[in-house]
Parts: C-alpha cells; sequence; structure tokens
C-alpha cells in the first residue's frame, strides 16, 4: 500500500522489517529522523527482538556494529558528513574482517566551512574503504535498496552502504510503498554468519597477518567486492519478481537509445536529470541519462557498455577531488578508455546548492556549442564574480583574512537569512 | 518564455511556496497539503528548505502536487501559488521571487492588502482575484484557542485555488491530530474557506 510519508520514515520502517536485532546509533544531521523512529520502534516492541544503542560517537557506532555483527547478528546503523569521517577507522575494519554491516548515509556535505546541507564528499570520501556503496535515486529506491542491501551483504560477507541524499531525500514527504513483513521474510533468510564468535568453536575474527599474507587476504577484499557485479543485477532481478516494481541494479539507463549525448549521475539528481531529457527529447535533442546505483564496485564492462558509441558524456558529479577534479568522472573515463566519446566533469550541488533544470539545460547547451572544455573540471553555476574577489584580495595583502567570512560578506548573508 | 527552459506551468506540476517562521508549522503546512493531494489520487511531494531551523526563524517549505509522477526534488524557484503565513517577512524575504502573473497569492493578515503597501504592487503584477488575504490567525484564535494559523491557510488556499478539496484538507488536518485539536483545526480550515469563498475577505 502507498502511503503519503517521509523519507527517512519509510526507510526507518522498511530497515525495521529487515528485523536488524542491534542497531546502533550517534545523531547527526540530516539522518536522525531515521534512527530516532528505530528507536522508537524498539521501545514500543514494534521491533523485536532488537537491542538499540545510544553510543557516545560515530567511532562507537560503528564498532558496537562490529562487535553484534561478529557476534552473529544482524547489524545496522545510519551516519552522515563527519559522522561517517569519525568512524572512518571502524569502516576500514568493518570491511577488512568481512562483516556484513547495513548502513544508511544520509549524504551531506565535510566541512570546513561546515555546512549540514547535501552532496556527496562524505561517501566518496570512503569510496575505498572496502563497502560497497549503493547510490538511491529517489525515496521508494532508498527503501528498495536497504531490503537488497541487507541480503547482499550477508551473501558476500561484506558491509554496504546504502546512500541517499540528505535532506532532499531525507526530509521529503512523498508517496511510497513499504514491502510488508512477510514479503521481506520472503525475501531476506535468517542471517546466517560465514564467521562467529561463539564459544564452543573458538576463532579470531580480526588476527594480526604480517607480510607473508596480507596481500592475499587484502586480494580476497577485492576479490569479493568484485562479487557483488553478479549478485547485485541477480538480486535486483529477485526484488523486482518479489515485489513487483523494478529496482536496485548497477546502472539504470533512462532514453539512452540513439543518445548522442548522456548525463551521468549518482542520487536525487536523477529526477531532476530525467525531467531534463524528457524536455529535450520532446524539442528533438538526442539525449539520455545514466544513472550509477552501484558505484563500489564499479561496474566498468556494464557502463562502457552502456555509454559506447555516445559522442558527449557528462558527468554531473556532486563532489570532487580537490587537485586533481571529478571522481564519478575519473572512473567513467577509465571505463571509455579507447573509445572516442569525450568526457566532461562537472561538479554541482556542493553544500546544498540547487541543481536546477535551467542550469542542466543550460549546461547541455554550453557542452553541445563547445563551450566547456572536455577534461577540465567545470563547476556548474559558479559564481566567478565572488570568487575573482577574493583572489584579489589575497593578491591584495597578506592578512587577508578568512575565505569563508570574507564571501559571506561579499554575498551579503545575514545570520537569519534562510536560503 | 524564460531563457534555458519551458513555462513552469505547461508541465502540469502546480508547485506551492509556504513562506513562514520557524515554529508557526511551514514544515506541516506543506506535508498536510501533500497528505490531501495524495488522498485525491495525486502524486505529492512536499519538503522544507532546510537549515538550522531557529524559532522565529525565515523558513521555506515546498509543496509539488501533480497527477503524474514527480521526479524532481529541487526546489521550486517558479511557483504558482504562494502561502504567506507572517506579513512581517514582507521586508525580510523575496516572498514573490519567481512567481508569474498567474500565481496565486494567500497573506494571513487581518489587514488589506494597502494597508500592507501592497496593494499596487499585487494588482500590477497578479490577477487581482487570486492575490486574496485572510486573517488565518484570528480565525484559528477563534477555533482552536489557539493563534495557529496553519489549517485556516490551508482552508483558504483549497478554496483559493482549488488544487486540493477542502475536505481532503480537513482529512489530512483528522490523520494528523488527536480529537479535540483534529476538530477545531478543521473548524478553521473550514471558516478560512468560507471566508475566501464569500470573498469576506478583506481586499485592496
Amino acid at each position: 500500500m502507498r502511503e503519503q510519508l517521509e523519507g527517512s520514515q519509510a526507510v526507518a520502517r522498511a530497515v525495521a522489517r529487515c528485523r536488524p536485532e542491534v542497531v546502533s546509533a550517534y545523531p547527526i544531521s540530516p539522518q536522525t529522523h531515521i534512527v530516532e523512529a528505530l528507536s522508537d520502534m524498539v521501545r514500543t516492541g514494534e521491533l523485536a527482538p532488537c537491542e538499540y544503542l545510544l553510543v557516545e560517537s560515530e567511532f562507537a557506532a560503528m564498532s558496537a556494529a562490529i562487535g553484534a555483527s561478529a557476534a552473529g547478528a544482524r547489524a545496522y546503523t545510519a551516519t552522515a558528513s563527519q559522522g561517517l569521517l569519525y568512524m572512518a577507522e571502524a569502516l576500514y575494519n568493518a570491511s577488512g574482517l568481512g562483516l556484513p554491516v547495513v548502513m544508511t548515509l544520509a549524504n551531506r556535505a565535510i566541512g570546513a566551512p561546515i555546512n549540514i546541507w547535501n552532496d556527496h564528499s562524505d561517501a566518496m570520501s570512503q569510496r575505498d574503504s572496502g563497502w560497497i556503496q549503493l547510490y538511491a535515486e529517489s525515496n521508494q529506491a532508498a527503501v528498495d535498496l536497504h531490503v537488497q542491501a541487507f541480503k547482499l551483504a550477508e551473501e558476500l560477507s561484506l558491509p554496504v552502504m546504502v546512500c541517499m541524499d540528505g535532506f532532499v531525500l531525507t526530509h521529503a514527504v512523498e508517496p511510497l510503498e513499504i514491502p510488508s513483513q512477510e514479503q521481506v521474510d520472503a525475501y531476506l533468510p535468517v542471517y546466517t554468519p560465514r564467521q562467529v564468535l561463539d564459544p564452543e568453536v573458538p576463532v579470531t575474527i580480526g588476527a594480526m597477518v604480517g607480510p607473508e599474507a596480507f596481500t592475499e587476504v587484502r586480494y580476497l577484499a577485492h576479490a569479493k567486492q568484485m562479487q557483488a557485479l553478479d549478485l547485485v543485477p541477480e538480486l535486483a532481478a529477485e526484488f523486482a519478481a518479489s515485489f513487483g516494481r523494478p529496482s536496485g541494479g548497477l546502472l539504470r539507463r533512462y532514453r539512452t537509445e540513439g543518445a548522442e549525448t548522456i548525463l551521468v549521475a549518482l542520487g536525487s539528481v536523477l529526477g531532476t536529470i530525467e525531467d531534463v531529457v524528457d524536455e529535450l527529447r520532446d524539442e528533438g535533442e538526442r539525449i539520455g541519462a545514466l544513472g550509477i546505483t552501484c558505484f563500489r564496485p564499479f561496474p566498468l564492462d556494464e557502463i562502457r557498455e552502456a555509454l559506447t558509441g555516445v559522442t558527449r558524456v557528462v558527468v554531473v558529479e556532486r563532489a570532487f577531488a580537490v587537485g586533481i577534479g571529478g571522481i564519478v568522472g575519473q572512473n567513467v573515463r577509465l571505463a571509455l578508455a579507447g573509445l572516442p566519446s569525450v568526457v566532461y566533469d562537472v561538479v554541482a550541488g556542493l553544500g546544498g546548492r540547487a541543481i536546477t533544470r535551467r542550469s542542466l539545460r543550460n549546461l547541455v547547451e554550453e557542452v553541445q556549442e563547445g563551450r566547456v572544455e572536455p577534461n577540465r573540471l567545470h563547476f556548474l553555476d559558479l559564481d566567478r564574480k565572488l570568487v575573482e574577489r577574493e583572489l584579489q584580495r589575497l593578491q591584495e595583502k597578506r592578512r587577508s583574512g578568512p575565505h569563508a567570512e570574507n564571501i559571506l560578506r561579499d554575498v551579503g548573508v545575514v545570520a537569519a537569512r534562510s536560503h | 518564455m524564460r531563457p534555458g527552459g519551458r513555462r513552469h506551468d505547461d508541465d502540469g506540476v502546480f508547485e506551492v511556496r509556504i513562506h513562514g517562521r520557524g515554529g508557526q508549522g511551514v514544515v506541516t503546512a506543506a506535508e498536510l497539503l501533500s497528505v490531501a493531494a495524495f488522498a485525491e489520487g495525486k502524486d505529492a511531494l512536499a519538503f522544507p528548505t532546510f537549515g538550522s531551523e531557529r524559532t522565529g526563524a525565515p523558513v521555506t517549505a515546498f509543496c509539488r502536487i501533480s497527477d503524474r509522477r514527480i521526479r524532481s526534488h529541487e526546489p521550486i524557484v517558479e511557483p504558482d501559488a504562494l502561502i504567506v503565513q507572517d506579513t512581517t517577512l514582507l521586508h525580510q524575504v523575496d516572498l514573490f521571487g519567481g512567481a508569474g502573473p498567474e500565481a496565486y497569492v494567500l497573506i494571513n493578515t487581518g489587514r488589506g492588502l494597502d494597508e500592507l503597501g501592497l496593494g499596487d504592487f499585487a494588482a500590477t503584477r497578479f490577477r487581482p482575484e487570486r492575490v486574496v488575504t485572510v486573517a488565518a490567525t484570528d480565525i484559528a484564535r477563534e477555533h482552536l484557542g489557539r493563534p495557529l494559523p496553519n489549517a485556516a491557510l490551508l482552508g483558504g488556499f483549497a478554496a483559493l485555488t482549488g488544487a486540493v478539496s477542502v475536505e481532503s484538507v480537513a482529512n489530512a488536518i483528522r490523520g494528523r491530530f488527536p480529537g479535540r485539536t483534529a476538530e477545531g483545526n478543521v473548524a478553521a480550515a473550514l471558516a478560512a474557506a468560507d471566508a475566501v469563498r464569500e470573498g469576506s475577505v478583506v481586499r485592496a
């Protein structure tokens, strides 16, 4: 049954139907509504048996999830932004040990400057942590991906991060289908660990490994994650068969047939991109979109196949690597190595800046008219004057002061202004 | 025709922007509106502008309503309708930004547009019959005993725009609030809807 629900509430309900036995979390915006709802469900007994641990930090949240998972429990947590960075060390332990923790990441920018709004800097900073990363393009996708994530994590014995855009999705209220308990129970089997701390059959989870075998254990981490490239589509197909709607998979193509230009993106911006594609298709443009749902492991072959023959590939991403450029863009380039397609790296929507239809249309126009240089990082809607003024100040005097404050003063932001 | 894009109303999505202050229930209003539209079988998306919420700070919330699936989660920049909960925002926030000449405007005030200094502005920029004031806070005080204008504004909005029915607004309120609170709010919504319909509202 479809209900009008907030994204966070919907995800909390979907997670609860996956019957986690331990939820450990520390509140941080924009993730808080999710774990708040879960803690309520544990308190009222709606989610049972389950232990909810309000821990003292994100480091503790992940550490507790690791402990619970090693003891054979289905473990879940959620975080965002600085919270993810604070648990970074434990993230590598969860993946290195092969523990199938599932985590929601309500994507938010990383400071400084401090900013509570959405972008993908947090998720991208941990893209090589050994976690599988799935990106939700809508709240329905977020709901459905969580159900698939538990199955994926447990089949591979690897942790899975489900990324959903903070505020943009977590705080949006829209019609959503929450899978029933019976449906989820039929899809997601009881967790059978590959390794478990059991006094009857003692093992060490986390043995020290020296040069004699470290490479081999690390090789396995890679080999196991790569198995997800086969498993993710299988689980998506199973999901579609059991729940009656398509969801998940490695990629999602939108009107890519015969396209000369394809916009590539992750997350909720795909909704706006699809609107733009429809508008431009109506006007006769040969344009389509490619959504990357599974970013880690990166589906190189599938992306190559999806983009072969496309003249212009415009990667729109909500994060970038300082000192080099696009992150998704670099990965896409690797997938297209040797092909004649031209790849454009476009950074957009940082720290909560809206990516509007108008900006996207202008971007497509500029790319098609050759006004965007490929192989150089392009910032959508960058206020150049603002940047130039600050660069000028840097030249003029040594003690030019903090960028953030200087620029805010130029913008004329007053503390009470909402947007 | 705006540069780089079609007109907002061409895509069959009715876009509402609600302005108020933290604590006045702006976010709840957008949510209730979306619930009312959803109950009528429409797709509806409600979301706030996001910030460090503080009581009294300007807050904006959005609601998109459509017969088709709504995909975009971006903020509404070209609203088809505006609801202004608090007239003290008039000189602080660009309340009418992006609203086209066909837009509906509903302002919560017991005063007329001229008194607010908006008479000429409203008459030249919008269709005069689509710019309406309603004393939602007074109506709420009367029916609810508290100065919470949300329900009254939604009732007035339904009557003004027809984007949702007043009955759906009432049902959304009943689904959200318990017994007496719900009934007080429903009464306020109906009273405000009547006021807008009968044109007994204070106009310029």
